[in-house]
C-alpha cells in the first residue's frame, strides 16, 4: 500500500465517484419513473398494449446490460441517435432498470388486498384517488426492499459504463492502476467508495421502509 | 455476419449453457434457503438474531460478487482452506443472492395484512400453523415477481464464475470468438442462450404467480 499514490490520485478518483453517483442516481430515477409507468399501463384492459409492454420487459430483462449499452452507443448513430458517452450511459441504465422496476411495482400492486380497493370504490373514491391513497401506500410495503436491492445492484452495474468511456470510478481506477502499477491499491480504493455508497443507500432504504410501514401495527402483534 | 459460426459451435454452447444453468440453479436454491433463514432471523424476537441477519445482509449486499468469488477461491486457499472451484462458484452466488432474497422475503412478509395473523390467532391456530398455512403462502405469492427479477439477475451474474476457472456460457463464447475471429456471431450465440434461459424462467414465474394466486379470493 502506498498512500502517496492514493493521495495523488484522489482528485481524479473523487471526480470519478461523482460521475458514478450522478449516472446512477439519474439513471435509477428515470428507470423508476418509466418502470412505474409501465406497471400502471400494463393494468389497462388493452391487450395489444399489454403484450407490447410484456415483450419490452422480457427482452430487456433477458439480455445483458453490456449488449444494450453497445447497441445504444455504437448502434444509435445508424438511426440518427448520436449520444455522448455519459448520456448513453444514463439512458442505458434507465432503460435496463425500468424493466426490473416495472416487475417490482407490478408485484407490489398485486399484493394490495382486493378488499381495500373495493372499499375505496364503495366510499366513492375516484380511480386516481384510489391509486394514490390506497393502492400505492399498500404496494410500497412489498416494493421498498426489492427497490433498494435493485438500486444497489444498479450502483454496481455502473462499472460497465467504463467500457463506453464514461469517466466514472472504474475508469479512473483503471487509469490509476495502469499509470502507477498499483492494481491492489486502486481496487482497494474502489471497494471503499462502493461500500460507502451501498451503506448510504441501505440506510436511506431502511428509513423509507420505516416510513411506508409506519401505519402498520407494531411487530409485537405478530404470532 | 456468418451465422454458420453459431451453428458449428452449437455443441460447445449447449454444454456451456448446461454449466450456467446448473451453477445458477444450485446458487438460487441454496440462496433461497439462506435468504429464508436470514429473513426468519431478521423478523424473530431475539435482538441478537436480528442483528446477525442485518450484518449478513449488509456484508453480502455490499461486497461485489467478483470480490466475493475471488476471496472464497484464492484467499481461503491461502489460509489453508482449499475450496474446489465449483463449490466456490455455487457458494459465492448463494451467499450474495441470499442477502437479496432475504430482503425480498422480508418485504413480502410485511405486506401480508396484519389482520390475517390476528384472525388465525383468534381461530386458535398455533404459531407453526400460522406460518405454514397463513403467512407463508401469501408471502410467497407477493414475492414471486421480485424473486424472478433476482433469479434472472443471478443467471446473468453467473458469468463472473469464470474467474474461478469454470467454463460457463460467457467464457465459452469468448473462447469461440477467439478461435473463429468472429466475435459478433459468438456473442450473439451466447446471448441467445441467455435470452432463452431467462424467458423460460420468466414463464415459470408467470405460471407460479397464477398458481399461487388461485388460492386467494379474487
Amino acid at each position: 500500500m502506498s498512500f502517496d499514490v492514493l493521495l495523488r490520485y484522489l482528485p481524479s478518483l473523487l471526480s470519478g465517484f461523482g460521475v458514478t453517483v450522478l449516472c446512477w442516481s439519474v439513471g435509477g430515477a428515470l428507470g423508476m419513473a418509466v418502470g412505474f409507468a409501465v406497471a400502471l399501463l400494463v393494468r389497462l384492459p388493452v391487450p395489444p398494449l399489454r403484450w407490447l409492454l410484456r415483450a419490452f420487459v422480457e427482452i430487456i430483462r433477458g439480455t445483458p446490460f453490456l449488449l444494450q449499452l453497445f447497441l445504444l452507443y455504437a448502434g444509435g448513430p445508424y438511426l440518427g441517435l448520436r449520444l455522448s458517452a455519459t448520456v448513453a450511459g444514463v439512458l442505458g441504465l434507465a432503460l435496463y432498470s425500468s424493466a426490473y422496476f416495472a416487475e417490482i411495482f407490478r408485484g407490489g400492486f398485486a399484493s394490495v388486498p382486493r378488499g381495500q380497493i373495493e372499499a375505496a370504490t364503495s366510499v366513492g373514491m375516484s380511480p386516481f384517488d384510489t391509486l394514490v391513497r390506497v393502492s400505492m401506500p399498500a404496494a410500497l410495503i412489498a416494493a421498498v426492499p426489492p427497490i433498494v436491492n435493485l438500486l444497489i445492484i444498479l450502483s454496481k452495474e455502473t462499472v460497465v459504463l467504463s467500457i463506453i468511456t464514461v469517466p466514472e470510478l472504474m475508469y479512473q481506477v483503471q487509469t490509476m492502476a495502469a499509470e502507477t502499477f498499483t492494481a491492489f491499491d486502486a481496487i482497494f480504493a474502489m471497494a471503499i467508495f462502493y461500500w460507502l455508497l451501498v451503506e448510504v443507500v441501505s440506510r436511506l432504504g431502511r428509513r423509507a421502509e420505516d416510513r411506508v410501514t409506519a401505519y402498520l401495527a407494531p411487530e409485537g402483534a405478530r404470532a | 455476419m456468418r451465422p454458420q459460426v453459431i451453428l458449428h459451435s452449437l455443441g460447445y454452447l449447449t454444454q456451456a449453457a448446461g454449466v450456467t444453468i446448473a451453477v445458477s440453479f444450485a446458487g438460487i436454491l441454496l440462496g433461497f434457503a439462506l435468504g429464508a433463514s436470514v429473513c426468519a432471523a431478521r423478523v424473530s424476537r431475539s435482538p441478537w438474531a436480528q442483528r446477525l441477519g442485518g450484518v449478513y445482509v449488509s456484508i453480502f449486499r455490499g461486497v461485489p460478487l467478483l470480490v466475493l468469488l475471488l476471496f472464497i477461491y484464492y484467499f481461503l486457499a491461502r489460509v489453508g482452506l482449499d475450496v474446489p472451484a465449483l463449490v466456490a462458484a455455487v457458494g459465492g452466488l448463494a451467499l450474495a443472492s441470499g442477502a437479496y432474497q432475504a430482503e425480498i422475503l422480508r418485504g413480502a412478509l410485511n405486506a401480508v395484512p396484519r389482520g390475517q395473523t390476528e384472525a388465525a390467532v383468534a381461530l386458535g391456530f398455533t404459531s407453526p400453523e400460522i406460518w405454514r398455512r397463513v403467512l407463508m403462502p401469501q408471502m410467497l405469492r407477493i414475492s414471486v415477481p421480485p424473486l424472478i427479477n433476482e433469479f434472472i439477475l443471478l443467471i446473468k451474474a453467473s458469468s463472473l464464475v469464470s474467474v474461478v476457472g469454470i467454463a460457463e456460457l460467457t467464457r465459452v463464447s469468448m473462447n469461440i470468438a477467439s478461435m473463429t475471429y468472429r466475435p459478433l456471431e459468438a456473442y450473439i450465440g451466447g446471448g441467445l442462450f441467455y435470452l432463452a434461459i431467462n424467458l423460460v424462467l420468466a414463464g415459470f414465474g408467470a405460471l407460479a404467480e397464477r398458481r399461487l394466486a388461485a388460492g386467494s379470493a379474487r
